[in-house]
């Protein structure tokens, strides 16, 4: 156990005192006590950052279940890091901001927020530090775990309860995928760790033309993209912002969304240089990339429209992981993968700085709707300057860190078009004009998040609360983000050579000495013309937003995705209760009928399956004229039970063919089976008696004809196989070589047990802890009986 | 003898499996009741009828019929007669908490 193993577990650890700190310090608010981890975690992590030298990968190991190749390892390289750092930089903030954003009130069940954020943060730590893909995959699907217990840590709203169960749905789905996918890739490279399936591959370069290679790739695919919030599994995350703000901005835009795009980096020196992995991931990230941005423009809802924009975001990193991986067959192409890293940094910094801004127009004026809120620009003047900035940058104006990603985002797709691979040259032309349309939304929505909150009139009749600026507590965390926009934006070099290169080394491995340096101006070039033509075409659509609002699309806010997942999930349950109707009809006839149906069918099919029907008489023995009374009055006694009508009757029929039992042992010599026989059916008939006088009359049966037929065709199937059973079982005897071990006693009973009757001897001496629990099992049977007798309940209670 | 032994067995086991398959709670007790019945004959043949003395050393007999299987089915019959009783009382019970022995009508309700 190392330190970072440490690192991983001490969040989980936490989690069980916080608890404590909730009961006994009810006075403090929680958040103080959990605030000094993350930001421990953090300065411990920023140790790692290489400072005009190359990062020293860490790899620390530990068993887990050494047998299977399961370990938890730990393996930290510049993408870990990167990640580690956004999870408890970012952590830091958020828990700091959640101080002032959940007040302590005496109900606020803030313990709960605080296991469930801890336990997300060290899960999350967990899957971006871990090499092991299994561990990877428990950790995985901790974080969609803990992601749902927060949307619907309100749980009393039912739409959070909604939300919290469609990302579980459709996350814990894709988990479950990428699982097998990680089986197959075991399947064929016989290891569990990332890094040795890499090195597999890099040596082994035919592997692409396996056959599991395309159905692994589509599996793990599956887990990035649900949980990425990629096309078409992308709805959830709207409904994820009835979570807290806080929890919005942490996990639903800046960390756990982009586990998707970690899977994916991660997973691009294995599958990357594949025409496949290229077009996949590059057309659902282009995809995502403009409907989120066009859906984005149909919001009211502030956070609606944050959604929206991280899904669209979202799937501009995930195109350009997709446009990346070319640079495998050709480096033009390694710009992208820049651009990926750069802008997963700079949404991380202005998305989170929005979303808090966000929370906290929420927080002081009791709305997020675009349509009540307005004019809060000389109200709430810091509010509104963080997240000019937040916006401009979301925009990709200059100069912020926004403006630089967005530049090298054209880059990478206009250098996309020039590949000669994978018929790039004939489809590629539509890159750029995806990227282009996207940004212009993109733009728009921007200024409808600008415009709407803070400029034009202040309506104080529509809101719940007196606006007004916002406390410090609060305006501290986005604060610290919007500076780091600008910072990043003036000198984003300070990211090249400590972060984004040793990143761009774990993606891709095969650049020794990567060399990057990002400028602010390019020259008059095609991505500048891009731009301008953004900030054109994108207040055109702000301009003319009342027109498009009256087409039909822009009339509904939800996506009309969401149909496939409500109306699946209505039919999923409907159809479980039908077939789940169908077979439990509460009906003990039926239930005994499967198992009987199904003993016939699995015997019968083992007989035939094996060929084991066989018949034997050779040694059969004299049937005595007794034997034959005896046998024929049972079976005549057997056969007229059904018939019965009458309940005394039938008891002694039954009696009867019990004492007719007795008789057959007593020929069969087994004096002691006879005796107890006679005994216990005595008993049994005197106690079916005194219980028959409280039961009703027999009825003629009442089922319908079919049903007794089919009664009838099981009964005697049963009859026929066990009949089989016996046969073959009486043939088998013939071959046996060898002897029975009842020699043992006939030999043993005296010298060890002193007794002469062997079968009283086997009962109370060699297999005497058998008729102790015997005695056990009567016990329990009338205590059971003395209880149901005894049991005297309330009127209409029910057992 | 073993033939005729067999077939009783297979009797045994269709008419008692003909029982538990009717829905009046009493008859699916008899059922249980043949169904024990028919399982330990089916045993003791299986066991093979030998025609030798009784397992008691005493005889000095040449040859015993084999205790080993005695000796189980008598612990079957202790318990298949706990059983039975249990299920005597059970239905007992069942009938005066719902005023009828008739399975069709102990469907429980549609909300379980």
């Amino acid at each position: 156990m190392s330190t970072l193993h440490l690192l991983v577990l001490a969040p989980f650890i936490m989690a069980i005192f916080v608890p404590f700190f909730y009961k006994g310090f009810r006075r403090i608010h929680t958040g103080w006590f959990v605030l000094a981890l993350p930001l421990l975690l953090f300065i411990y992590l920023l140790r790692f950052i290489p400072i005009g030298e190359p990062l020293q990968v860490v790899k620390e190991t530990m068993d887990w279940v050494p047998s299977l190749g399961i370990g938890f390892n730990i393996y930290l390289d510049g993408l870990s890091l990167l990640f580690a750092l956004l999870i408890t930089g970012i952590g830091t903030l958020v828990v700091l901001y959640s101080i002032f954003y959940i007040a302590n009130k005496k109900d606020e069940p803030l313990n709960n927020f605080y296991v469930y954020l801890l336990m997300f943060m060290g899960a999350m730590l967990g899957v971006v530090l871990s090499d092991n893909l299994i561990v990877i995959y428990v950790f995985w699907e901790l974080t969609s775990l803990a992601s749902s217990l927060l949307i619907a840590y309100w749980f009393h709203k039912e739409k959070s309860r909604y939300g919290a169960q469609k990302s579980m749905l459709i996350t814990v789905t894709g988990g479950f995928a990428m699982l097998a996918g990680f089986c197959l890739l075991y399947i064929m490279t016989g290891t569990f760790s990332i890094q040795g399936i890499i090195s597999f591959f890099a040596e082994s370069g035919a592997i692409f033309n396996e056959a599991l290679f395309l159905p692994a790739m589509i599996l793990i695919l599956l887990g990035a993209f649900t949980k990425s919030a990629q096309f078409p599994f992308h709805i959830w995350l709207p409904d994820a912002m009835e979570a807290p703000t806080p929890v919005s901005a942490y996990l639903h835009s800046a960390t756990m969304v982009k586990a998707g795009i970690y899977l994916v980096a991660r997973f691009t020196p294995v599958f990357g240089g594949t025409p496949e992995w290229f077009w996949i991931i590059t057309s659902f990230g282009l995809l995502t990339l403009i409907w989120g941005s066009i859906s984005a423009i149909r919001q009211v809802d502030l956070k609606a429209i944050l959604a929206f924009s991280t899904i669209s975001q979202l799937g501009l990193i995930m195109a350009l992981l997709g446009l990346g991986s070319a640079s495998f067959i050709d480096n033009v192409a390694e710009v992208a993968i820049i651009a990926a890293i750069f802008h997963l940094i700079n949404h991380a910094t202005f998305k989170g700085s929005l979303f808090m801004v966000v929370g906290i127009v929420d927080h002081e004026t009791g709305t997020r709707d675009i349509r009540k809120l307005g004019g809060l620009m000389a109200i709430m003047p810091i509010t509104f300057t963080i997240s000019i900035i937040g916006i401009a940058s979301m925009a990709g104006l200059p100069p912020f860190n926004g403006f630089l990603s967005k530049e090298m985002f054209f880059t990478g797709v206009l250098e996309a078009t020039t590949l000669n691979i994978f018929n790039v040259q004939t489809l590629g032309f539509i890159f750029p004009i995806v990227a282009w349309i996207a940004s212009v939304f993109t733009f728009a929505y921007c200024m409808i998040m600008f415009f709407k909150t803070f400029t034009g009139k202040y309506q104080p009749e529509k809101l719940e609360k007196k606006a007004h600026e916002a406390p410090i507590g609060l305006l501290i965390s986005p604060i610290v983000l919007a500076s780091l926009v600008v910072i990043f934006g003036l000198f984003p070099n300070m990211l090249s050579y400590t972060i984004i290169e040793p990143a761009m080394q774990s993606v891709l491995p095969y650049v020794s000495d990567p060399y990057i340096n990002i400028y602010h101006w390019h020259g008059f070039n095609a991505e500048l013309f891009m731009t301008i033509g953004v900030v054109l075409f994108g207040t055109v659509v702000f301009l003319n937003l009342k027109r498009w609002q009256e087409t039909t699309f822009f009339l509904h806010e939800r996506d009309p995705l969401n149909r496939f997942y409500d109306g699946g999930l209505e039919g999923l349950v409907a159809g479980s209760q039908r077939v789940t109707n169908l077979q439990l009809t509460g009906l003990l006839r039926d239930y005994f009928a499967y198992m009987m149906v199904f003993m016939i069918l699995l015997l019968g099919w083992t007989f035939f399956r094996y060929d084991a029907v066989a018949f034997n008489f050779v040694d059969v023995s004299e049937i005595s004229p007794y034997l034959w009374i005896i046998t024929l009055a049972l079976i005549a006694a057997t056969i007229s039970v059904p018939f019965i009508q009458h309940r005394v009757t039938a008891i002694i029929v039954v009696g009867v063919i019990g004492f007719l039992i007795a008789l057959l042992f007593v020929v069969f010599r087994a004096p002691d089976l006879a005796l107890t026989q006679l005994l216990v059916e005595t008993v049994m008939v005197v106690l079916f008696l005194l219980c028959f006088y409280h039961l009703p009359e027999l009825r003629k049966e009442s089922f319908k004809a079919r049903f007794k037929m089919t009664n009838l065709i099981i009964s005697v199937g049963m009859g026929a196989i066990v009949t089989l059973i016996a046969f073959s079982a009486h043939a088998a005897r013939h071959g046996l070589s060898f002897e029975p071990i009842s020699q043992y006693f006939v030999e043993n009973s005296v010298p060890l047990a002193g007794g002469y009757n062997m079968v009283n001897v086997i009962l109370v001496d060699f297999r005497g802890l058998d008729t102790m629990l015997e005695v056990l099992v009567l016990g329990v049977a009338a205590l059971g009986i003395v209880a149901l007798i005894k049991l005297k309940m309330k009127e209409g209670q029910d057992i | 003898m073993e033939i005729l032994m067999i077939l009783t067995v297979g009797v045994l086991v269709s008419v008692s499996t003909y029982l538990l398959l009717t829905k009046s709670l009493l008859r699916v007790v008899l059922g249980i009741v043949l169904l024990s019945h028919a399982a330990h004959l089916l045993f003791l043949t299986m066991a093979g009828l030998k025609e030798g003395a009784p397992p008691l050393l005493g005889e000095e007999a040449a040859s015993y019929a084999d205790p080993l299987p005695q000796a189980l089915i008598l612990t079957a019959i202790v318990i298949g007669f706990g059983v039975t009783a249990f299920l005597l009382v059970l239905s007992y019970r069942t009938y005066k908490e719902h005023k009828t022995d008739d399975l069709e009508k102990l469907r429980g309700s549609a909300d379980e």
